[in-house]
Parts: structure tokens; C-alpha cells; sequence
């Protein structure tokens, strides 16, 4: 008997198509009763959240706009977006990207998945793209629930910015949807990260948990007094830095260099995935991703990506140090004062006043003279004083200030009573919440000094 | 006469790190054939499985599918499907979802058949819209190679698929795989079992520690001048134990595996066939009635016994 090589000869199988692994992808990820859930949770809860909050007596005052919870729609679905940053967010990639790949191995379907597709770079491509899907369908739940909540519970009214100047209903929905689509950035690279712990960590918790230890300590970091070069090389820094839409004019240097550097990490992180996804070899049964070395051949890279990042930071923008400095804090108090100042006195019926008229100064002091004006803390002591029309007297008021690395602060009025040292204000319609006893306030980390 | 081959290995060696998985393996599988693949654990069964699949590459050696020499990976040619390792399923699918996303990645261009038929050919027909989350391991089993005859295999390549079959369910599968041959497809399956080899396979290949210990007919395994033991009850054990230390050619074994027990009279005898003739004549000549007689193992596992454990000793 002679042997022959079977006719006719049988082409190379060709690869299945990226957007047909899309489809398959997807059809997985949504088969899967805890995405389904994250889903419908995502859709509703934040909408019953604002809502809720919104008609309390006691409001997240901690929480950015949160003490604006029951004045305006708007500020609910930023509430929301800082609750995101910090938890939800973080927790979703780590559900979603985390487990893209170690859901194979989990399920013991490499092999059967690549038989049927053909390609690495496809099957990458597909599950990447899926996972990205349900990320983004997860965030436009909550900016869009949230937002649907505030704005049905409180109504669709002005927002006060954070630097006291009111934002019409309009421009504060635009800022909104602007900071919720900011954010995305920071959300693709703990997304990569989590992809990369999929691939490198295999089944292990450990990938699954990675973007959310990641965040948890970048969050961690950003609570620190570094400097800010250091701050700003972090992705997480863009989870913050959407603050600075609400000011007049915006802050947008730190907002652009976040979201920047959030892309660079997304784009490191995610080709250092696919770099360690093709390197595996899928007929050793007993390996199943995890593995010191290519946990190795992920973080080394990105370590390196950070220190590059701070030294380009460092060398390219002026902010050295903690970026709070006194000079910028006081022009900040300024200018939020001035403009909440105009609220109060339309709120009384007084005459209208400008900014220009008022022509308020600020003058700060940290831990009373004792340490130098700079850096953050809650020792800072600022005297306001400013001028109206017709009156010789200066008026003066005193803020206690609550400065935080990021640059945030809250301002506590200290008196005179009848300005900024009472929860209240009286007006000819009853009593209504005085605008200058506490507002938030931004320092700009990267803005040069200008006297103000 | 010319037979096509469907597959041709020559030389395949692969190594993981310093394990040899595979060394210098030949292999001819012709088309419509059914080929077993048998082993002891570690031999290198899935490893060679994975290679026809196209999981990965040999680091030496030549492989021809379906006429296409394999270079690379996931470059095996169209029409080679199966699994390795268990069939990949997804448990939050239902069994018809399974095999509908799966037809859905393959796109229409594929060669798919219904769904509905390669459910009602494995059997889980009833089951079609449970989801697999709470299936057995053999209706697991059945599900990966109704995904496997989705795209009508030239090739199917399958790893231990009666794992978890009940009989009932691997006569069902037998049918399923005998008919697919006949059609002209070539199955390559491997399995721990020798009968699950000898009820469909017409060639085996016995692997042992990564090299091929035996390669060709079945029949010719089971023929091979070897010894085996056999059970013997008979009328008059004390009589026909005599007979047996009179005879040339034969041994009587003391196995407790075998079950041999004085009071029950079961005997166990280790002999050549030949041998084997001359003791029945022997106890029909002296009025000893055989009541039993068969091999404490079958043929076949005998002779793949014998063949990796002197491989394995070397």
C-alpha cells in the first residue's frame, strides 16, 4: 500500500475577523450574571443616590459640590464623578478588563478559543475591544443616571463653580458631560492595567484585584504631600483634575497633562499585554499565565514609564514643589470671594456691585507665621478685605482654610457674622444658605504667580 | 493502492523548558481513519494532539495536514478542529448558544451545519437551552464535539472524549464518529481506555515517555507472541491445578487482583496461546468441565502494558 498526501490540498485556515471575535467577545462578557448586574446597577443606582441625597437636610459637604446637592441638578452627577474616581470606577475595570483573559484560564478555553479564531493579535484585539464596550457603557450609565437623578429631584438651575462664579444651566451641563468624558482617560489605563494583570497573573485574584490596588494606591499617593511633578505623572491625577472646568477660566494645563499621561499609560500598558500574551504558550498545560517574570516584564516597563513621565513633567512646567503656594491661594480666595460676594448682596437686595469694584485682597498665613506660606494643611488663616462703591470703610472677613495636596481647599468663614460667620443669611424672603460662610476653592498646582 | 494520508509527522520533537514532551515522533494517519492515540500519563499525547490543532509548533521535525506543511502557529489548514484539555465551553451559555457563537465567529462564509442537527447527533437535543453551567462532564463532552461537527471537519482531533460518558452515551458517540469516518473524515482521539481504542479505532499509536512505543493495526497489537493471564474456573480446581504444573507452557499466578481464591476454585494461568489450547484439550480429555476462561486483562491492554512499562524501565 502506498501512501499520498490527501488531495485536494486543504488552504491555510484564514483567521477569523476581528469583528466577528467583537460580537463573541461581547455575547460572553454580557452572558455573565455579575456584567448584567453591573450594568443595570450602574443605569439606576447613581439616579436613586442623587436623588435621595439631594432632598436631605444634611448633604455631602466633603464631597465636591456636594453642599450644592439641593441648589442645582447639576452638582449630583459631579458628586458622583468623585465617588467614580475614587471607588466605583476603579472596581469595575479591575470586574470587566481584569478578568478578560483569566476568564479563560478560569474556564479552561484557550485552547478551544484559538483554535477557532487563529490569531493572537485578533483574539487580543476582540476581547480588548469588548471589555473597552462594557467599560464605557458602565461610565455613560452613571453620568447619565446621575445626571437624571439631579436634575429630576432638584431641577435643572445654575451651578456655583469653584471659584464662586455661577455657571448658567447650559454651560454647567456642557462642563458636566466635558468632566465625565475627561475622566474616560484615567478609566482606559486602569482598564490596560487591568488587561495587563489579566494576561500576566492568569487565574490568580491578584489579576483580577490588580487595577484596584493600583488605583487604591495612586489615590493614596495623591493624598501625600509630593511634589507635583510626581502628582501629575500619576493617570490617577485626571480623576482630579476635571476640577479645574469649573473655574473661570478653566484650569485646563493639569486637566490636559492627566488626560495625557492617562493615554500614554493606557497605550504602555495595553502593548505590554499583548506583548506578554503572545510570548505564552498555550500546549504547556501546566501553565496558566502566572508567573513572576512576566509580572516582571509588565511592571518594570511602567515603573520606567513614571519616572520618564516626572522627569519630563519636572523639566517642562513651572510648579516646583507642592504647587500651593500662597501667592496663587490668595488670588483663588479672591477671586471666589469676590464673585460669592455678588450672590450674597443680590440675595439681600443690596445694590449690585463688580468684582472690579470690590477690588478684594487676600492675605494668608500658615500655621500663624510660624512656617512657611506653602504647601498643604489646614493651619492656613486668609483675611479678606474689600471695598464698595461710596463707602470709605475697608470691609474684612476671616477664612480658616482646609488646603489639600491636590490643590483642593474648603474655606470656613470665621466671622464677622453678618458676611461669612453664620450657615444663613436673612432675606426679605426668609432665611436662605449664606454663600460666603463655606465654599470649595481650586489652586491651580501648575499655574505661574501672579500677585492677585 | 494509493491511500491519502491525512496526516504526516516525521521527526516531531518538542521540548517545554528542559522537558522533552515529544522526541522524534512519526506519525501517518490515513484519511478516514479513525486513530487512537494511547499512553500512560506524561507520555506526550495532548502535546502532539495540540500540534495537529495548531496550538503550537514542533521545534524540530516536519508535519503535513491535509496536504499542508504547518510552519507556524494556528496556521493548521482549514478543516482541522477538536479540542484538547476538555472541550471549551462557557458555562453562562446555554448549549445552543454555545454552538450559535461559536457558528457566529466562524461567519456565514463557514461551512456550518445546523445547530439543531449537531445537537440532535450528540444526543442533547432535550438539553439545548440549559445552560451548560449545570451539565456533566459527559454531556460537556458531547457538546464539544457537537461544536466540533459545527463546521463539518476534514480533521477532528479529539483528547480524551469519553471522559465521563456513561456506556449508553459512548455507543451514542461510537456511532457519531464511526459515521463521520465513513463519510471520509479522519478522527485522531486519544484515550486512556483500550476499549473505547478497540470498539472504533482500525490504528493505534502507543506513546511512552514522549517517543512511539508501537504504530499500526490494531490487530497486529493484539496478536503480538506475548504471555497473558487468564481466569480459569473449572468443575475440579484441585484436578485441573495438577494438570496445570504437568503441562509445559503454563504457570499458575497467585494475583489477588485477579481474584483468585481457593474456595471460590478461580485460577489464574499465565500462558502462551498455544499452551493455552493444549491445557483445554487437557481438561476436556479428563472429564473437567470449563465453566470460565478469559483474560484477567484484554489483549490489547496487555500488550500496551507491556510495551510502556519496558519503554518506561529504560
Amino acid at each position: 500500500m502506498t501512501a499520498t498526501i490527501a488531495e485536494p490540498v486543504a488552504p491555510a485556515a484564514r483567521p477569523v475577523s476581528v469583528a466577528r471575535g467583537y460580537r463573541f467577545e461581547l455575547v460572553k462578557l454580557l452572558s455573565q450574571w455579575r456584567i448584567r448586574l453591573l450594568v443595570l446597577a450602574c443605569w439606576i443606582a447613581p439616579a436613586l443616590f442623587v436623588a435621595a441625597v439631594s432632598q436631605q437636610s444634611s448633604l455631602p459637604v466633603d464631597t465636591l459640590f456636594g453642599r450644592w446637592m439641593n441648589a442645582t441638578g447639576w452638582a449630583g452627577p459631579l458628586v458622583m464623578l468623585g465617588f467614580a474616581g475614587t471607588y466605583a470606577l476603579p472596581l469595575l475595570t479591575s470586574v470587566v478588563a481584569g478578568d478578560a483573559f483569566a476568564a479563560e484560564d478560569r474556564l479552561g478555553t484557550w485552547r478551544h478559543l484559538l483554535v477557532a479564531v487563529r490569531s493572537y493579535r485578533r483574539i487580543f484585539v476582540a476581547k480588548a475591544l469588548a471589555s473597552l464596550t462594557v467599560i464605557l457603557v458602565l461610565v455613560a450609565g452613571m453620568a447619565v443616571s446621575s445626571t437624571v437623578g439631579g436634575v429630576v429631584a432638584v431641577g435643572n438651575r445654575p451651578l456655583v463653580g469653584l471659584d464662586g462664579h455661577l455657571l448658567a444651566p447650559a454651560d454647567a451641563a456642557g462642563r458636566v458631560l466635558l468632566a465625565w468624558v475627561c475622566v474616560l482617560a484615567p478609566t482606559l489605563a486602569l482598564a490596560a492595567i487591568g488587561l495587563l494583570g489579566s494576561v500576566a497573573l492568569g487565574r490568580s485574584p491578584a489579576g483580577l484585584l490588580l487595577p484596584a490596588v493600583v488605583a487604591l494606591a495612586m489615590a493614596l499617593a495623591q493624598t501625600l504631600p509630593l511634589p507635583v511633578a510626581v502628582r501629575l505623572a500619576l493617570p490617577s491625577y485626571a480623576f482630579i483634575a476635571w476640577n479645574g472646568l469649573f473655574t473661570s477660566p478653566a484650569q485646563v494645563g493639569p486637566l490636559l497633562i492627566g488626560i495625557g499621561v492617562s493615554l500614554l499609560w493606557t497605550a504602555v500598558a495595553t502593548v505590554l499585554a499583548y506583548l506578554v500574551f503572545l510570548r505564552r504558550d498555550f500546549t504547556n498545560l501546566s501553565y496558566d499565565g502566572s508567573g513572576r517574570r512576566a509580572l516582571t516584564v509588565g511592571t518594570l516597563p511602567l515603573a520606567g514609564l513614571l519616572a520618564v513621565t516626572v522627569g519630563i513633567i519636572a523639566a517642562s512646567t513651572p510648579a516646583m514643589g507642592s504647587g500651593i503656594e500662597q501667592d496663587k491661594l490668595q488670588q483663588s480666595i479672591a477671586t471666589a470671594f469676590a464673585h460669592l460676594y455678588r450672590q450674597q448682596a443680590q440675595q439681600l437686595n443690596r445694590p449690585d456691585v463688580t468684582e472690579e469694584q470690590l477690588a478684594t485682597t487676600v492675605a494668608c498665613t500658615k500655621g500663624d507665621g510660624r512656617v512657611a506660606a506653602q504647601g498643604p494643611g489646614n493651619d492656613w488663616r486668609c483675611v479678606v478685605s474689600w471695598h464698595l462703591p461710596g463707602v470709605e470703610a475697608t470691609g474684612s472677613a476671616i477664612y480658616q482654610l482646609d488646603v489639600m495636596s491636590d490643590g483642593r481647599y474648603v474655606a470656613d468663614g470665621d466671622g464677622p457674622k453678618e458676611v461669612n460667620g453664620y450657615f444663613q443669611v436673612r432675606t426679605p424672603t426668609g432665611d436662605q444658605p449664606n454663600p460666603l460662610w463655606q465654599f470649595d476653592g481650586n489652586v491651580e498646582l501648575l499655574s505661574t504667580t501672579s500677585k492677585g | 493502492m494509493d491511500t491519502p494520508v491525512a496526516v504526516r509527522a516525521r521527526g516531531i520533537t518538542k521540548c517545554f523548558g528542559d522537558v522533552l514532551a515529544l522526541d522524534r515522533i512519526d506519525l501517518d494517519v490515513a484519511q478516514g481513519q479513525i486513530h487512537g492515540l494511547v499512553g500512560p500519563n506524561g507520555a506526550g499525547k495532548t502535546t502532539l494532539l495540540g500540534l495537529l490543532l495548531g496550538l503550537a509548533v514542533a521545534d524540530e521535525g516536519s508535519l503535513e495536514i491535509l496536504g499542508t506543511r504547518v510552519g507556524r502557529a494556528l496556521a493548521a489548514p482549514d478543516g482541522v478542529t477538536g479540542f484538547v484539555d476538555g472541550p471549551g465551553l462557557y458555562p453562562s451559555l446555554t448549549a445552543r448558544q454555545n454552538l450559535s457563537a461559536l457558528a457566529a465567529l466562524r461567519g456565514r462564509g463557514a461551512r456550518t451545519t445546523g445547530i439543531d442537527d449537531v445537537l440532535d447527533r450528540v444526543g442533547l437535543t432535550d438539553v439545548a437551552d440549559d445552560r451548560v453551567r449545570g451539565f456533566s462532564l459527559g454531556m460537556r463532552q458531547r457538546l464539544g464535539l457537537a461544536a466540533a461537527l459545527l463546521t463539518g471537519p476534514r480533521l477532528l482531533v479529539l483528547d480524551e472524549p469519553f471522559n465521563g460518558l456513561d456506556p449508553a452515551g459512548k455507543k451514542h458517540l461510537y456511532g457519531v464518529l464511526t459515521r463521520l469516518a465513513a463519510d471520509g473524515s479522519t478522527v485522531v482521539l486519544s484515550s486512556h481506555r483500550m476499549d473505547d481504542l478497540e470498539a472504533l479505532c482500525s490504528q493505534i499509536t502507543i506513546l511512552a515517555v514522549g517517543q512511539v512505543v508501537f504504530t499500526g493495526a490494531l490487530a497486529k497489537l493484539s496478536t503480538e507472541d506475548r504471555e497473558l493471564d487468564y481466569r480459569l474456573r473449572t468443575s475440579a480446581p484441585h484436578a485441573a491445578r495438577r494438570l496445570i504444573s504437568d503441562l509445559p507452557g503454563l504457570h499458575l499466578v497467585d494475583d489477588p487482583a485477579a481474584g483468585t481464591r481457593q474456595d471460590t476454585g478461580l485460577l489464574v494461568v499465565r500462558a502462551l496461546l498455544p499452551a493455552l489450547d493444549d491445557l483445554v484439550a487437557a481438561l476436556v480429555r479428563t472429564d473437567i468441565a470449563v465453566r470460565e476462561l478469559a483474560p484477567v486483562v484484554s489483549p490489547l491492554e496487555a500488550a500496551f502494558l507491556a510495551l510502556t512499562e519496558q519503554q518506561e524501565s529504560t
